[in-house]
């Protein structure tokens, strides 16, 4: 028995296999990104891989700053080809995948989520406004004239009309695109509707540091950010009660057995209120193509169509089965994917 | 005796001792064996707390896992239109693929408007409502059955079809018809055709072999996703790690054990591997996503990566056992080789190898369960999402397609949001501990039946 030998043997077929692998060429789509988009983007890829001789695509989660992070590490078949992502890319990332060479990228937006506030189904139900998440959770409010850091510990001190229950909240966190969502849609929305903005203005603070102030939430454990995915706000709230969690639409459609969700200014969510504007909390989701990698990675160009198509993203698709809102400029989604329109074209 | 000096171990003049006689236990004998008592009575006490424990944790498995080995099926006449499937008539492969699954939704409808009628059921659904009873699965099914054989076209067929997971899910008293007032996936009407159809033999469970069998499937079909194509990953990384890990281990250590100097640097080899031992998984895997994928460019989501960083992982665990069974090897062994003229490396290779083989192997099997249990390093080299789907086609695409792995498999399973996901996360830890109960016993075995003891 000669281990050298075997050492030697086992080392030349690692290499033989890396070596093939790198001269072999990758035959499948590689998606990454938003958690919050996985699910469409499986239903999509499994539907794909039945109906394509394309094998099926690989799609792996991590958050939408994960994946567009990913997404402009630079071109090649090393790098994925799709980031899902749940908010509009930003700038800074736009230029951190410039200065990688990722310099022409499609925007998809698939369809709209709409993100809701549930708590456990056996607790007392809620009718919210963004005035009183934004009072609950800012970290500090302006009160005659000053900043004081935030007194308020029941439902019932934020707005009478609320149940008197301790204030415990389970938000997305920061990696999450649902959390700027958040911040935009509720936070500081109700921090304008309040007269807090305002207040804060008039006290001589500049916009930007009253918009800060205005989303800032706080740290004394009223406020609890969840990093993990919509499975750890659930177990949460099954383990407290009091919890009030923050969820995608489509989730708590899938658990309406353990969750009772909340209306948000007087109207309850669901495809339709979302669809027409009425239900306010609700946010485009995307994804981000390399143009590089179209015709260079098979099966990519067909994949995004498909992805698109009115049979898949239409409002009778089953995407729109699993929750996802039917985006109603489907058509223009689908004319830039035809035409490969990037987005410094737009 | 009488020559032993009186002024020994018993002196005629000392007091005869307090308490007097052996059969009565004085208080001090007492209180030590009322410690002995105590010192067992917490050594039983912590025995128990941990069966308590291991009883808990298999029952939890148990009881929500087993369910995942049983699924619900539809039988179901469909009639395979030719104006829908085949408009031209004239059989033409080519053709017949190009109607995508979308095409085969109208049919599955009208086969289960037909359904309704034919077993008089009463109800309002619509018929597209009716289609919530199937997965949606059941569309591909059908169209793959087509595709391979087209000739059924024309035909009406009997199909068994995934139910979805909802009517699964009752079927399994997991889901009620209260659970069901606000869930817009199943309606209570459903499960009043359910009831009648399971009464008449046309839907029924039984055995899960494609959990066992199948590949992962997307979030809106939990009912056909299975752990087979992940169990392939592990396979292959478990090759990985065996054919690398054991070559290089065993190497190591006989040079370090048989041949190294004692000096500085053979010491701080020493200490390193056994500080690597203890270093947590999750390094291994940042290491892994750095050299393997970023500097090497080797494949992403390959098992052939997650091989190699888990080979990291396990060697140092290999090169330690290795290491203690040839020290229990005695040295007389090696002398009397050496004596009758051996080399030193026939010394080891004929004598002291074969004699720690059992030893070596029993803690490469340790190892290995260790590695098909990581989940830690796997999620920074991308095996964890919606990635085990495709069966590889061969050997070297089973190592370097993408592919997760069972513990990343069932951590997938776990964050999805149908509650049917959960169920299957449950019976694929089953899966994966009839696995490293498997490995840990033939570890058993080799030790028992090789082990010598000198």
């Amino acid at each position: 028995m000669s281990f050298v030998k075997m050492t030697a043997s086992s080392a030349a077929l690692i290499a033989a296999t890396a070596g093939f692998a790198t001269a072999q060429g990758r035959d499948n789509v590689q998606v990454a990104g938003s958690s919050t988009v996985l699910p469409y983007a499986s239903i999509v890829a499994e539907a794909f891989g039945e109906n394509f001789d394309f094998p099926t695509p690989v799609v792996e989660s991590g958050g939408s700053s994960a994946g567009l992070a990913r997404f402009c590490e630079g071109v090649g078949e090393n790098t994925i080809d799709i980031a899902n992502a749940s908010r509009a890319m930003r700038e800074g990332e736009v230029e951190a995948c410039a200065s990688n060479g990722v310099n022409e990228i499609i925007e998809v937006r698939v369809g709209y989520d709409g993100i809701v506030f549930a708590s456990d189904i056996s607790g007392e139900s809620f009718a919210f406004t963004p005035a009183d998440w934004y009072n609950a959770l800012a970290a500090e409010i302006p009160e005659g004239g000053e900043m004081v850091s935030n007194p308020n510990t029941s439902w019932a001190d934020v707005n009478a009309d609320l149940p008197d229950q301790e204030i415990l909240a389970f938000i997305p966190g920061t990696k999450h695109g649902t959390r700027e969502v958040f911040e935009e849609k509720v936070l500081l929305a109700g921090c304008e509707e309040t007269g807090a903005m305002q207040a804060m203005l008039d006290a001589g603070m500049d916009e930007d540091a009253a918009e800060a102030a205005c989303i800032k939430t706080r740290t004394d454990g009223v406020s609890i950010d969840i990093d993990g995915d919509y499975t750890e706000t659930l177990a949460r709230i099954e383990a407290n009660p009091n919890g009030i969690g923050v969820f995608g639409l489509s989730f708590y459609e899938n658990n309406t057995d353990s969750l009772q969700v909340a209306t948000m200014s007087g109207v309850e969510p669901s495809t339709e209120t979302i669809a027409s504007g009425e239900y306010p909390v609700s946010r485009p989701l995307y994804f981000y193509v390399k143009k590089a990698h179209l015709g260079v990675i098979p099966g990519l160009q067909e994949f995004v169509e498909f992805f698109v198509a009115d049979e898949i993203a239409g409002p009778d698709g089953p995407l729109a089965a699993y929750g996802l809102v039917a985006d109603p400029e489907l058509a223009a989604t689908q004319e830039t994917v035809a035409n490969g329109t990037t987005m410094d074209a737009m | 005796m009488t020559d032993i000096p009186q002024s020994g171990a018993f002196p005629a003049d000392r007091p005869a001792p307090k308490g007097g006689s052996l059969l009565v236990t004085d208080a001090r004998t007492k209180k030590r064996n009322r410690a002995e008592r105590r010192f067992k009575a917490y050594g039983i006490a912590a025995l128990g707390i941990g069966m308590l424990f291991l009883v808990a944790l298999l029952w939890a498995i148990l009881s929500n896992g087993l369910t995942a080995f049983t699924q619900s099926y539809v039988q179901l006449d469909v009639p395979l239109l030719e104006e829908k499937l085949d408009k031209d008539g004239d059989r033409d492969p080519a053709k017949i693929a190009k109607v995508s699954t979308f095409g085969y939704a109208p049919l599955i409808e009208q086969a289960l408007t037909d359904l309704v009628e034919r077993t008089g059921v009463e109800t309002e659904l619509a018929p597209k409502a009716l289609t919530k009873i199937l997965s949606s699965s059941a569309a591909a099914q059908l169209r793959d059955r087509v595709l391979a054989n087209p000739e059924l076209i024309g035909q009406t067929v009997s199909v068994e079809l995934l139910a979805s997971s909802r009517v699964d899910g009752y079927l399994k008293g997991r889901v009620s018809r209260a659970s069901l007032a606000r869930d817009k996936n199943l309606d209570a009407e459903h499960l009043d055709l359910i009831d009648a159809w399971r009464d008449a033999g046309l839907v029924e469970k039984r055995f899960n072999w494609d959990f066992i069998t199948g590949a992962d499937a997307s979030d809106s079909r939990p009912e056909q996703a299975g752990i087979g194509v992940a169990m392939l990953g592990s396979l292959f990384m478990m090759l990985v790690v065996l054919i690398l890990s054991l070559p290089i281990g065993v190497a190591a250590s006989i040079y370090l054990e048989e041949f190294a100097p004692q000096n500085r640097l053979t010491d701080l080899i020493e200490v390193n591997i056994s500080n690597l031992a203890a270093v947590p998984s999750i390094v291994f895997g940042i290491l892994g996503l750095a050299v393997f994928i970023q500097f090497m460019h080797l494949p992403q989501s390959a098992p052939l990566v997650g091989g190699l960083v888990l080979t990291l992982m396990t060697l140092p665990t290999i090169i330690i056992s290795t290491r203690a069974s040839l020290k229990s090897v005695p040295p007389s062994i090696r002398n009397a080789a050496l004596g009758v003229g051996a080399s030193k490396m026939q010394a080891v290779t004929h004598h002291v190898l074969p004699l720690a083989m059992p030893g070596i192997l029993t803690g490469t099997i340790l190892g290995l369960a260790q590695a098909l249990g990581e989940t830690a390093p796997l999620l920074l080299i991308g095996m964890v999402g919606y990635i085990a789907t495709n069966y590889p086609e061969g050997v070297a695409e089973g190592f370097l397609a993408p592919n997760s792995a069972m513990p990343a498999q069932i951590y997938e399973w776990a964050k999805r949001a149908d509650p049917a996901f959960y169920e299957r996360a449950w019976g694929g830890i089953i899966v994966l501990l009839v696995f490293l109960l498997a490995m840990n016993l033939i570890a058993v075995l080799l030790r028992r039946r090789f082990e010598r003891r000198w």
